[in-house]
């Protein structure tokens, strides 16, 4: 998009899209860097500015040559500028964003977290969007749940689901330096997102980084405790009408299989499990479409922020 | 070697940690005390007690424990007089709390377990493992997965974050003599003088205590074994075949050769469902690369999909999967086994 098309859509928005919201995207690794380049494609968001610590990274010079305002003097810097934008995408730390989360909240700006500090409510586009509060922090989760806890709702929306566990495998080219520092908030939050949103009993999440070169394509794995006598048919629909709804903003969201239903064991405590193998191909928006996980939490965010426009212009 | 004394090595058991993969994860307290206290009698220093991947390893994905790991880690730490009863963990599967849960249960010294090129993932839980006053060590896993240099400066970022010993892991038992003399050469000249370095054998090409006698010619000073094996593919190096062989090359190991033999002999055989043994999967492993610990998995995907475990074994090392991901097992066999009805 050029310039002058983004001026032209800030003073005329398109029918029924109501006002265009402003966005900092604080944190410019990876994922900040991906959401950056969604961003700069979104008809309700305009990006106000990128912000780092690390004065000539390779995700600030990318900011600035999208000709987006991009500064390394963090988080001070922006809230000195006069004017603030309506929303931060943050993308540090779980450290980071605890220490910033107060800062955003006292200056007025809704806040979503694309670390896994999960601050605020959970956010898992395809199955709490419609009831999102105002809340002033919204937690994006982790890359893992997003690509599995719809999965894991498919399920319990059809029968009783007292466990599940998920594992992500990503390739490790993917995975930056706040992913590195953060494994056990990853698999903590996950698994408290499987419980909270995936509506499991209790939840259970491992992550893999794998460095094989071609990298691997991020795969994700969901095994569900199930009813021996659960309805095997309806939960396959279920999970199959999931994957469609997710394919919608992630559109290399596939199933790598056909669910596959174990019987009952007595190691499970007599329950039957099922299995559901998935591949997330990204948009290759940034790092190449190998990189599935930075597209789905980056999708996803950009989702939660326009549907934050869309509620903003009918309240 | 008779020129002079050798510097005495420590050896590490872990027949109740990588053995049980080869149970399945189904030990019970019972056998874990037997063996804690025949290991403890005949002077092993370290013990190692987790399920096979770790602590949090019970799971759909890697099988679940029979008993609670902090239950066996206590009853461990209950059963040994001298010994140090110690944990793995792999960042990922395992955190920070099962850690200190560990701790609480006695356990003295976290063996903290990454993939060879993510040593960068472990930072935190050295640090909360030195915090706790845990003894650490770093186990730098699939080893042969990278050049001698590249390992040695993921020793080093472990090093760095706080670990006292850094393992040269051989988990698909694929390191064939020279590759492992060269790696822990490598690893001792780069963090030797403030660290120190230990090997982790499989007997998947039957080279387990050779690769742990090069290691120790080479500087290593911390070895793995296990009783009869007892573990994942092949299994390892056996911890009665360690010890003699290291007390005839005149190697100090503090074991006493009798105690360790009895030890096999006497406790760990009568229990074991099958003694591990190089059968056309393990041996695939050892040729093709793959963590061994697939190995069960892939008999388990064979029986259920109907291909046979060494073509899984194979496709999942030409794909380049990892320790941890186990549920690509799954996935191979399901692939293969589309590619076989679309043959037919």
């Amino acid at each position: 998009m050029s310039e002058a098309d983004r001026g032209a859509r800030e003073t005329v928005p398109s029918p029924g899209a109501g006002r265009r919201l402003s966005a900092a995207i604080v944190g410019p690794g990876n994922i900040g860097t991906d959401l950056l380049v969604k961003l700069m494609r979104s008809e309700l968001i305009d990006v106000h500015s990128v912000v780092g610590v690390i004065p000539g990274s390779d995700g600030l010079e990318r900011a600035r040559k999208m000709g987006v305002e991009a500064s390394a003097e963090g988080v001070d810097w922006l809230l000195k500028q006069p004017t603030l934008p309506d929303l931060v995408f943050e993308s540090t730390s779980a450290k980071a964003h605890l220490a910033n989360a107060p800062r955003y909240e006292e200056a007025g700006i809704t806040a979503i977290d694309l670390t896994p500090a999960a601050t605020g409510p959970l956010v898992c586009p395809p199955v709490n969007l419609d009831t999102l509060s105002d809340a002033p922090n919204l937690n994006m989760i982790t890359c893992g749940g997003q690509a599995t806890i719809p999965i894991v709702h498919a399920v319990s929306s059809v029968v009783p689901v007292p466990y599940a566990e998920i594992v992500a495998s990503i390739a490790s080219r993917s995975a930056g330096p706040g992913t590195r520092a953060n494994i056990d908030e990853f698999t903590q939050t996950t698994a408290r997102a499987i419980e909270k949103v995936g509506g499991a009993g209790r939840g259970k999440a491992i992550i893999i980084l794998n460095p094989v070169d071609p990298p691997m394509i991020m795969r994700d794995t969901v095994f569900c405790a199930i009813p021996p006598d659960a309805d095997t048919g309806a939960i396959q629909e279920s999970v199959e009408k999931m994957v469609a709804e997710v394919a919608v903003y992630v559109p290399g969201y596939t199933l790598r299989a056909e669910p596959q239903f174990d019987g009952p064991r007595d190691i499970w405590n007599g329950m039957a499990r099922v299995a559901v193998f998935l591949e997330v191909r990204g948009n290759g928006d940034y790092l190449p479409p190998w990189a599935g996980n930075l597209d789905i939490m980056t999708a996803a965010a950009a989702r939660v922020g326009e549907q934050i426009a869309r509620r903003k212009a009918t309240s | 070697m008779t020129e002079k004394t050798a510097e005495k090595i420590r050896i590490t058991d872990s027949t109740l940690r990588d053995g049980s993969h080869a149970m399945a994860h189904r030990f019970t307290e019972e056998q874990v005390r037997g063996v804690v206290h025949a290991l403890d009698a005949a002077g092993v220093e370290v013990i190692e007690v987790t399920h096979g991947d770790g602590l949090g390893g019970s799971s759909f994905n890697y099988g679940f424990s029979l008993e609670d790991d902090v239950k066996l880690v206590a009853a461990a730490v209950d059963e040994a007089t001298r010994a140090k009863i110690a944990v793995l963990m792999l960042p990922g599967v395992g955190t920070v709390e099962d850690l200190k849960l560990a701790h609480d249960a006695g356990a003295a010294v976290a063996r903290i377990a990454t993939h060879c090129t993510e040593a960068d993932v472990s930072l935190q839980h050295f640090a909360a493992a030195r915090d706790l006053g845990m003894e650490t060590v770093g186990f730098l896993m699939m080893a042969h997965r990278v050049e001698p240099d590249v390992l040695a400066k993921q020793a080093r970022i472990m090093v760095d974050g706080g670990a006292q010993c850094v393992y040269v892991v051989d988990s698909a038992g694929a390191l064939v003599l020279g590759d492992a003399q060269e790696r822990i050469s490598a690893v001792v000249k780069e963090i030797g003088h403030e660290a120190q370095v230990g090997f982790h054998g499989h007997q998947n090409l039957s080279l387990g205590v050779a690769n742990s006698v090069l290691a120790q010619q080479n500087g290593a000073l911390q070895i793995d074994g296990a009783l009869c094996a007892l573990g994942a593919g092949a299994g390892n190096s056996p911890t009665e075949v360690l010890v003699p062989t290291f007390e005839r090359l005149g190697v100090p190991t503090g074991v006493d050769v009798q105690g360790v033999m009895a030890a096999a002999d006497e406790v760990v055989k009568p229990f074991l469902h099958r003694l591990p043994f190089a059968d056309r999967g393990a041996i695939t492993q050892g040729y093709a690369g793959v963590y061994s610990s697939f190995l069960l998995h892939a008999e388990r995907a064979a029986e259920r999909y109907e291909v046979p475990a060494h073509e899984i074994l194979q496709k999942v090392g030409e794909a380049g999967y990892v320790g941890g991901q186990e549920d690509m097992i799954i996935d191979v066999a399901l692939q293969l086994r589309a590619e076989r009805e679309r043959a037919s």
